[in-house]
């Protein structure tokens, strides 16, 4: 009987009532960017507001369903998942639809679904299972391996569809494993690999490996019990491995638009001609959305009253930049009210991770909190022009169908893990 | 600890965010101007400039309607250059050039591409204008002279520069601004309020729609018309009159200040400077170096005053009491002091009472009249400095404060300056003697003589000299209705003014007498120096006149000044008769005395010293 009455406030209501408000503020947001004339009819699902109200109202059912399903079933059927999802991937390859240049659709009818927006939730479902098996231990080599290789063929995969945004997300589960027991080693190379990379691109390989070499000579002669010399050479030649590598890999592997996005991150082009055709072609985006995000002032323009976002100076404003409209319409006030909100829900997911009982639980929970917050931090990132321009989407903000259910069944499915938290199976 | 990589990943990212967004949006913004908002376009709706009457409500300017193809660089688009510009009447390189000055400018703000295209070009291009983004025709007003007289009190308008679109908001590139004369003094007053109107756009700049449906728009407000006090009659005839001659004429109505006159001669017509040939024609007229016809010389060209400085001369002797108007001197031809070289005085000699010594202009008298002014005082610093003030109180070595918008102060020595010129204090009043026949270092306008007469016609006070006669019905400035008291009592002008009567009946104006008005004047001869090439030479004597009539209520005060016009009473003296004669009685009874005026030309005295050949004066 007890079990009975608590059914309901089982469920953690704090993330369910901060999801529902980015998702509330997210449409008002769509909206405004995407509207066009006088006036708005709600239900013109020719109209990207109106087809996301709809993509809402799915997304409720969508939740009553994940909700419904036993906890045991994710955790149980997380392989098959899994691979039914890797399958999606694939299949891509013979049936995708090109956009933008991304294979990364199906195109059914007049609907079009991205499987990599579902991936994320099978990986982390895989990773979890995997890792919570109680014959994994993350510390050793080989398992290492195997969780590299389950995470990387959907990110491999991805890359493949010209999809370079998604597949960055995949280094979210970094924090998931670091969290797990993986040897800090990687934690210190990951840090030296974008310090180096950064250094290589900014000041020239050779500057980088030079004075990674003098850094690394000091440490070993003024430390006063001497590290083993192998150990320090081998330090060195990696550095200078790594700067060499990443020189060769922006110049040689790199595509000319994602060349140039870094180039003018780092600001590495002098000449002013060139600079100013670059950032024509690259960074009218950027330029734009900044614009509009300044324009707001304090409390912005007010809801529907921005002019940038009402004349559409920022192209794609209702997908990626739409942190931009927000920006615009309402101001600092609005623009922070929006990032308080994410970073309550992603401490709020740590939270109930850490208090999880099953391991599974607990990585699945840090995977989902991983994943959002890589979204969060490269969109808005981006769209304030504090990291290169990378196309990935605002959880529950950006419009799309597919986004939007792949986020909403990633944290559902941990809500509803989490409603099970005393594990009474 | 492996909990905590994560959580301070969080928090650091969100931290960040927020001190990016604020200084996004708080502390690097600018101010939200609607007019600085690029997804907004401003359309301005451009109102009626203001019209100009003259005195007695003849219409001087209207307006005539004008197209300007404007460009916007960076909204411009691929296109068929060719028949562009054909249809503009220009060619690829132009078009080129200009298109790049309007992206150096700026290329998200219109720039000028094409100004003041004919009817029959506007008709053309409208229809196919749609085809070139990033091109449009704006509509303005264009100033429509009614007459080709007063070219440099009218003044003229042009598009603002980027100083004065700095200096001011309200322009925009494009605008028209007056830049010379009225247009310029009155420029708020006739150019009205532009109206706006806020229409949202979208990035490939279609427009949207009136901006939150027009709640910020604006209509136009018009200019308002303005009367000058310029009689264009009488500013006609004096143009007339100074054909081929060089210098300026400014009439001044005595009881009130207004200008009724101010020639500038040569001038030009207003009408060269409107339309598409206004650069053309303004550089020729600004690079005529010898005429300058843009310079206004009745307001700028500064020269000695001459002999009719001489009646300030006896009135600031009267004042100080150093002389009274039975003084009488005995002229030897020549003024003799301190064993020096005398001053010459062409008067005829003999016994000079103040009044014939103005008829005759007895140089003599007028030297000792000064000496014994500046004597008066312990030393001749402080002498100066009474007499300098007496001077100043006439208008003299300052801007006089008129509505134009130009001017020049001209000079008045005090006694300091001369103490510069010789720091023991070894001068006297004979060493700056020449001051007393308005040769020395004192330094006028025509203005300045104009305004000093009116204030000898008015027996001790002139007011402001200006052009505004009204502004649409209202008041005008009351600086220019206060009374400015000279520091001479009234009843010393009544012998000058008989003397400056006697000019005309016995003396140098004899043979220039109206019938039937009592004219009081003064010739004057002003000497005359340029420097060329560094050499100084001295050239023709500028001709100079000052009169002001009916003497028992002067009506007109005059100065004229003819550049190299010799004695003042050949070309100025002439002109002066004729002028008081056409405004007086607005006809001309002594047509020989026209005939002469307007037959006889200064042309050839003005090439003298550039011909290179060697040549005589006076």
């Amino acid at each position: 009987m007890q079990r009975e009455t608590n059914r309901y406030f089982k469920f953690d209501w704090i993330t369910i009532i901060l999801f529902l408000l980015l998702v509330a503020y997210g449409w008002l947001n769509i909206l405004s960017a995407s509207h066009t004339g006088q006036t708005i009819d709600y239900l013109d699902f020719s109209q990207p507001y109106g087809k996301q109200l709809m993509f809402i109202f799915l997304t409720f059912a969508l939740i009553v369903v994940i909700l419904a399903i036993d906890t045991k079933f994710y955790e149980r059927f997380a392989s098959l998942i899994y691979i039914v999802s890797l399958l999606s991937l694939v299949g891509l390859f013979i049936f995708g639809k090109n956009v933008n240049g991304a294979t990364s659709w199906y195109a059914f009818g007049g609907m079009t679904i991205q499987p990599s927006e579902f991936a994320k939730t099978a990986t982390a479902l895989a990773v979890a299972k995997y890792i919570s098996d109680l014959h994994t231990d993350i510390k050793t080599f080989k398992d290492q391996i195997r969780t590299f290789i389950v995470i990387a063929i959907p990110a491999f995969l991805i890359l493949l569809q010209n999809d370079a945004g998604s597949t960055i997300v995949y280094a979210a589960f970094f924090f998931v494993l670091y969290r797990e027991g993986l040897p800090k080693i990687y934690l210190t190379i990951g840090i030296l690999l974008v310090l180096i990379a950064i250094l290589a691109l900014k000041f020239g390989a050779l500057a980088t490996s030079l004075g990674a070499t003098t850094l690394i000579l000091t440490y070993h002669f003024t430390r006063k019990r001497k590290p083993a010399f192998y150990n320090t050479l081998f330090t060195i030649i990696i550095c200078g491995i790594l700067a060499f590598g990443i020189k060769f890999f922006y110049s040689n592997i790199l595509q000319p638009h994602q060349q140039n996005r870094i180039t003018l991150w780092l600001r590495l082009e002098k000449d002013p001609v060139k600079l100013e055709r670059m950032k024509k072609r690259e960074a009218y985006n950027l330029i734009q959305s900044e614009q509009a995000i300044s324009s707001g002032g304090w409390t912005g323009k007010g809801f529907l009253e921005g002019t940038r976002t009402t004349g559409k100076f920022v192209p794609e404003q209702h997908t990626d930049y739409i942190f931009s409209t927000v920006g615009e319409e309402w101001g600092f006030a609005g623009s922070v009210f929006v990032i308080l909100l994410f970073v309550l829900l992603l401490l709020r997911i740590l939270h109930l991770s850490e208090l999880q009982k099953s391991q599974f639980s607990r990585v699945y929970g840090y995977s989902v909190a991983a994943i959002m917050f890589i979204h969060f931090m490269i969109n808005i990132g981006m769209v304030m022009g504090l990291i290169p321009t990378i196309g990935i989407p605002l959880p529950f903000f950006s419009y799309g169908g597919s986004g939007l259910w792949g986020f909403t069944i990633l944290l559902f499915i941990f809500i509803k893990l989490d409603s099970n938290r005393i594990n009474e199976w | 600890m492996r909990q905590l990589l994560l959580f301070i990943s969080i928090i650091v990212v969100g931290l960040v965010f927020i001190f990016r967004l604020f200084y996004l949006q708080v502390y690097n913004a600018n101010h939200y101007d609607l007019f600085e908002d690029p997804a907004i376009r401003k359309v301005y709706d451009y109102p009626k400039r203001g019209f100009v009457f003259d005195r007695n409500g003849e219409l001087l300017v209207s307006n005539q309607p004008s197209y300007d193809v404007m460009v916007i660089p960076r909204e411009v688009k691929p296109l068929d250059t060719l028949e562009f510009c054909s249809l503009l009447k220009i060619d690829k390189d132009q078009f080129i050039k200009t298109y790049n000055k309007a992206y150096h400018y700026s290329p998200r703000l219109p720039s000028v591409f094409v100004s003041h295209l004919s009817k029959e070009d506007y008709a053309v291009l409208q229809e196919k204008m749609r085809k070139y983004e990033g091109f449009y025709i704006q509509k303005r007003s264009l100033r429509d002279y009614q007459t080709s007289i007063g070219a440099n009190v009218l003044g003229f308008i042009a598009e603002v520069n980027q100083g004065q679109i700095e200096k001011n908001p309200y322009y925009k590139m494009g605008d028209l601004i007056g830049k010379q004369g009225v247009e310029l003094s009155y420029e708020k007053e006739l150019r009205g309020v532009k109206g706006v109107k806020f229409i949202q756009k979208d990035r490939f700049n279609r427009d949207l729609g009136p901006y939150k449906n027009g709640k910020f728009d604006t209509v136009p407000v018009p200019g308002k018309d303005i009367a000058i006090t310029i009689d264009a009659k009488l500013q006609a005839y004096g143009e007339k009159l100074m054909v081929n001659k060089r210098g300026g004429i400014v009439a001044i109505e005595p009881k009130t200040g207004e200008i009724l006159a101010l020639v500038s001669a040569p001038s030009y017509n207003p009408n060269l400077l409107v339309g598409r040939q206004r650069s053309k024609n303004y550089n020729k007229l600004y690079n005529d170096s010898i005429y300058l016809p843009l310079i206004d010389k009745g307001l700028l060209r500064v020269h000695e005053p001459g002999s009719p400085f001489k009646a300030l001369v006896a009135l600031a002797a009267l004042q100080e009491n150093v002389i009274t108007p039975d003084y009488t001197i005995t002229c030897v031809g020549a003024y003799h002091y301190g064993g020096r070289r005398p001053m010459g005085c062409h008067c005829g000699g003999g016994r000079r009472s103040l009044i014939k010594s103005i008829a005759r202009s007895c140089n003599s008298y007028f030297a000792t009249a000064f000496r014994r002014s500046l004597d008066k005082y312990d030393n001749a610093s402080m002498g100066m400095d009474v007499w300098s003030n007496h001077m100043k109180s006439f208008g003299l070595g300052q801007y006089l404060g008129t509505d134009l918008p130009i001017g020049k102060k001209g000079n008045m020595p005090n006694g300091a300056y001369y103490d510069k010129w010789y720091p023991d204090f070894r001068w006297g009043a004979t060493t700056i003697i020449s001051n007393s026949i308005g040769q020395g270092e004192i330094l006028t306008t025509p203005i300045h003589m104009a305004n000093f007469t009116a204030a000898i016609a008015n027996k001790g006070y002139y007011y402001t000299p200006h052009i505004i006669k009204s502004i649409s019905n209202q008041d005008i400035n009351k600086d220019f209705v206060t009374k400015h008291n000279t520091t001479i009592n009234e009843e010393h002008f009544d012998p000058i003014i008989e003397g400056l009567f006697d000019v005309y009946e016995n003396g140098t104006a004899r043979f220039l007498k109206v019938p039937g008005i009592e004219i009081c004047g003064k010739t004057g001869t002003s000497e005359n120096f340029i420097k060329i090439n560094g050499e100084r030479m001295q050239l023709q004597d500028h001709s100079i006149f000052v009169a002001f009539a009916p003497k028992d209520d002067p009506k007109i005060a005059i100065a004229v000044l003819v550049e190299n016009g010799h004695y003042g009473s050949i070309y100025a003296g002439r002109i002066t008769s004729l002028m008081i004669e056409q405004y007086l009685k607005g006809s001309i009874t002594r047509k020989d005395l026209e005939n002469w005026i307007l037959t006889h030309s200064l042309e050839e005295e003005y090439l003298k010293p550039y011909s290179g050949k060697p040549f005589t004066i006076n």
